[in-house]
């Protein structure tokens, strides 16, 4: 692996063996420890789009192992708005930083990227297609929650159709085994090439409109907001914005080790009276994007994480 | 080519000759291979004659041009089964086989409006995956979105 554009870029066992790293890693994560194995690197973070928490948490999974951080800034203040291409900025940044990390609002632009330079590149979310740094930190939430990543029920909740992280995540976790329920409007099914590959993987997949109808068989619910910004227009997002909301009430038949997680943030989909039920995990997930993503940086550079790390 | 082919049209003395090809998609084939707008190559065709290996065909001939293996494999997209001869001095001088491979290289632009790609000032090559053979599925390589035969006939470069 010399890029992480999709999941496919990864085989099972180096996304375990990405896991097992990142386990390791959060006393670093957490302050306790301090292990600068990336000085001397420098990531550039190009955000052609808005982000917080992919953003800040590579940044400060760079910053935590002692490496530098280039951030693009502001788009509006970049060579960006004088119409400098994104082969001409990745010209630069192959000059400038060890790795980069991107995240654009145009489909492919990872990809892309990746073929335009030697450093390896991250995508962190190209418009509707992948996000597969936040399927590091979502399965390293399952596993840390459930003890494996190995056939359990998972459904993925809400924007299908828009939502890179479900694309990514439903990838990953079918090679695991899992049996898969894509819960979403109509309008916003599952784009169709991934519910191919995955049926054809023998991936058991529902389809369906209803949230509340299989609470009790689930394992992991996998909530996520509609998408404004992916609209073409108002009227259509209107018809389909607040229609899937978990509350506390809906949780009684629910199993006991059932998680809730969203790749945040949340609009209305989960009510805040949930935050209190041993179900909700999506504050813990967020934290573990910087263990995964120091974890998948030091991979990507080339750098091994020591067996121990200790004070 | 069948002689039911070579009746209908008249023998040339140089060029390439393109056999079976589905019956209907001839002028999706020349499109293929930038000849729709040649106004400097004669070119023959027969539609819809009957073949006995595909029921109905489309049978071409581009004079005075040899089409090179790389334009051939252009179109096995659409006609994978074609059969090409290179003619010189009316004789067959060479017989060739149409291949696809696992990638279109520069032959269409990708067809989802939101890639990438579609900025026309992005200089890296266009590149279409053949996903799978059969069926035949293709992909764009940069987005991932699946691209149908006249989603490339629609967007040929």
């Amino acid at each position: 692996m010399s890029s992480l554009i999709t999941v496919d870029d990864l085989t099972n066992e180096e996304i375990l063996s990405i896991l097992d790293d990142a386990e390791r890693m959060l006393p670093i994560a957490r302050g306790e420890t301090h292990l600068p194995i990336l000085a001397g690197k420098v990531l550039a973070n190009l955000f052609f789009e808005p982000s917080t928490r992919t953003r800040m948490s590579f940044e400060t999974a760079m910053k935590r192992l002692g490496g530098a951080v280039l951030n693009l800034g502001d788009v509006a203040n970049s060579s960006v708005v004088k119409g400098e291409t994104l082969y001409d900025t990745m010209q630069m940044m192959d000059g400038y930083a060890d790795i980069a990390v991107i995240r654009h609002p145009r489909q492919g632009a990872a990809r892309y990227s990746s073929n335009a330079v030697n450093i390896p590149v991250i995508n962190a979310g190209d418009g509707a297609g992948h996000h597969p740094t936040q399927t590091l930190l979502d399965l390293f939430t399952i596993r840390t929650c459930h003890g494996t990543l190995e056939g359990l029920n998972v459904a993925l909740v809400g924007d299908l159709r828009y939502g890179r992280t479900v694309h990514s995540l439903s990838e990953a976790l079918a090679r695991f085994g899992c049996s898969l329920t894509f819960i979403s409007p109509s309008s916003l099914t599952m784009p169709e090439e991934i519910v191919t590959d995955l049926r054809s993987s023998g991936t058991s997949i529902t389809e369906t409109e209803d949230l509340h109808g299989s609470i009790e068989q689930l394992d992991v619910i996998y909530m996520t907001r509609i998408q404004k910004e992916r609209f073409p227009d108002e009227d259509e997002y209107q018809k389909v914005a607040g229609v899937f909301k978990l509350n506390q009430s809906d949780l009684v038949s629910a199993k006991k080790n059932m998680i809730i997680m969203h790749p945040l943030p949340r609009v209305d989909e989960i009510s805040p009276d949930v935050d209190s039920t041993v179900h909700a995990k999506y504050f813990e997930q967020a934290f573990y994007g910087v263990v995964a993503r120091m974890s998948l940086l030091c991979r990507l550079l080339g750098v091994e994480v020591p067996e121990v790390v200790s004070e | 080519m069948s002689e039911e082919g070579m009746r209908r049209v008249t023998a040339i003395q140089n060029g390439t000759v393109i056999d079976h090809v589905p019956a209907g998609s001839a002028l999706k084939v020349l499109g293929m291979l930038g000849l729709l707008d040649s106004r400097s190559t004669p070119i023959s065709l027969v539609m819809n004659v009957p073949s006995k290996k595909l029921d109905r065909k489309d049978v071409m001939k581009v004079e005075d041009r040899e089409l090179t293996q790389e334009e051939l494999d252009r179109l096995a997209i659409i006609a994978p089964n074609a059969s090409v001869a290179i003619i010189r001095d009316y004789r067959v001088a060479e017989k060739r086989e149409v291949v696809l491979g696992s990638e279109l290289t520069n032959l269409a632009r990708c067809s989802f409006s939101n890639c990438i790609t579609t900025n026309p000032r992005e200089p890296l090559p266009h590149r279409i995956l053949v996903h799978s053979t059969n069926p035949l599925e293709l992909r764009c390589a940069y987005c991932g979105k699946s691209q149908s035969v006249d989603d490339i006939v629609n967007h040929l470069i």
